[in-house]
């Protein structure tokens, strides 16, 4: 167990200040990063996929130096990955430890993926409500589109 | 209870609970009992088809009609400024000004939704294009109730395309508010959507997937058939080999109930033979007919006029 925290804290090195999301299933964590934007984003931000979890398998650490989520970011990271933790970082220390979820109705951020639906048609805010969380499913409010984590699309 | 309903729109059958149904067919039931031509005097309704469907828009009329109101709209958008680009939402908050309820239907999904959240006024979805038409499903339950006296304790036979078929989809969702069982009959390629399967199970609705409907004839007390479009098939030859499967003529009386009832939303192909339309067990016609009191009593009711 000490082997493989050492192993894990040799891949991804700890951060001064800025924002770790952790326990992302492996392959959702790509999506997740795309959330901030990687290539205009001008600080270190540290990648792991496939490290052992017990909880989830397979899970991917991302960690953003001097970087911190808007409500909004978080709020897609709660659809991609509601198993997710997001950790504030200061001066190396947790000072906020957030367990994201997702809430009951889903606003803007999302894309609907039928495209004969009206939000893809008509200047519409999309909004989404939860079918089931866990797996999570979510139906369109306007086309009643089911949609599972897998098809969900951001805005 | 009908006051529940004063300013609302009806979009899905989702938004239905058990209660709003039932009120909506008593309501059409005491309708049909003793017609109230005078009950939508100086009421307007606007009929807005952004796509045509005669029969639909027809019974709309009708229905309104028979109510003492009037009715304005369109049935083709060349003629409208929605050919100009004008938003659904800006079409809306015009024609709330002119009518005091709405008729839509529209070839987008989730359009009617929208609709109902631009207007002031109650909004009937008429159908948005693949998603919702709850009068259709309204229609299809008071039908059922109708001519088997119940909603409760019936085996239900869906036949035909219920993949893509949305009278099918919508009618799965309102009988599950029943204690009922549900037979699915297709092939593989058009079977009921998972969804609607795993929605079942959650509210422990039983059902069985089948594909031989001779096998599963003889359970049924109601077969809904649905026309299956030659197009949905990846495989011609496919088609060819299971279309007769699934069309029906007098021989399969002898493998039913005797008092099993034959619903179909129509229009038909060539699914259900000419010959059945003489017996008691077609019920298809009388189904378009009780589209009127359905209506009816959905306008009255959203209009608080009754």
């Amino acid at each position: 167990m000490a082997k493989e925290k050492l192993t894990k804290e040799i891949k991804i090195p700890a951060i001064k200040n800025g924002t770790v999301i952790d326990h992302i299933p492996s392959r959702v964590t790509l999506k997740i990063i795309r959330l901030v934007d990687p290539q205009e984003f001008e600080h270190t931000i540290s990648l792991a996929l496939n490290l052992k979890s017990k909880k989830i398998g397979k899970k991917g650490v991302i960690k953003l130096s001097n970087r911190f989520l808007t409500k909004e970011e978080v709020s897609k990271v709660g659809i991609l990955a509601p198993e997710a933790t997001v950790s504030i970082i200061k001066d190396y220390k947790i000072k906020e430890k957030i367990h994201v979820k997702v809430s009951d109705m889903i606003e803007k951020i999302v894309k609907c993926s039928n495209p004969n639906c009206i939000t893809n048609i008509e200047k519409v805010k999309t909004r989404f409500n939860i079918v089931t969380e866990h797996p999570l499913k979510i139906r369109c409010a306007y086309c009643e589109r089911t949609m599972s984590r897998d098809d969900i699309k951001l805005n | 209870m009908t006051q529940n309903f004063k300013g609302r729109d009806i979009i899905s059958i989702r938004d239905l609970s058990k209660q709003d149904i039932l009120t909506i067919l008593d309501v059409a039931k005491k309708l049909e009992d003793k017609p109230m031509p005078n009950l939508m005097k100086e009421k307007i309704m606007a009929t807005l088809f952004f796509e045509p469907s005669t029969r639909t828009r027809l019974s709309f009329v009708s229905a309104m009609e028979r109510l003492g109101g009037k009715v304005l709209g369109f049935e083709n958008t060349e003629v409208t400024s929605v050919k100009k680009g004008e938003t659904t939402w800006d079409t809306i908050k015009m024609i709330e000004q002119y009518a005091d309820i709405i008729v839509q239907r529209h070839p987008i999904e989730g359009a009617a939704r929208l609709a109902a959240e631009a207007s002031s006024i109650p909004v009937i979805n008429g159908g948005d294009g693949a998603n919702q038409h709850p009068t259709q499903t309204l229609l299809d339950l008071y039908t059922i109730k109708k001519e088997k006296g119940k909603l409760d304790n019936l085996n239900i036979g869906f036949v035909g395309d219920l993949k893509y078929g949305r009278t099918v989809h919508s009618l799965c969702i309102a009988m599950s508010h029943f204690r009922t069982k549900l037979y699915f009959i297709a092939p593989d390629a058009l079977q009921m959507p998972k969804s609607y399967l795993e929605d079942l199970d959650k509210k422990g609705i039983p059902y069985v997937i089948e594909k031989d409907l001779l096998k599963a004839a003889k359970d049924l007390d109601v077969i809904y058939m649905t026309r299956i479009q030659k197009e949905r098939f990846p495989d011609p030859v496919e088609y060819n080999k299971l279309k007769g499967v699934y069309q029906i003529d007098k021989s399969l009386l002898n493998h039913t109930k005797k008092d099993v009832k034959i619903l179909h939303p129509l229009p038909r192909v060539d699914e259900i033979k000419k010959e059945l339309d003489d017996t008691e067990n077609a019920a298809y016609f009388r189904q378009a007919g009780n589209g009127i009191p359905v209506r009816q009593a959905i306008i009255a009711l959203v209009t608080g006029m009754i």
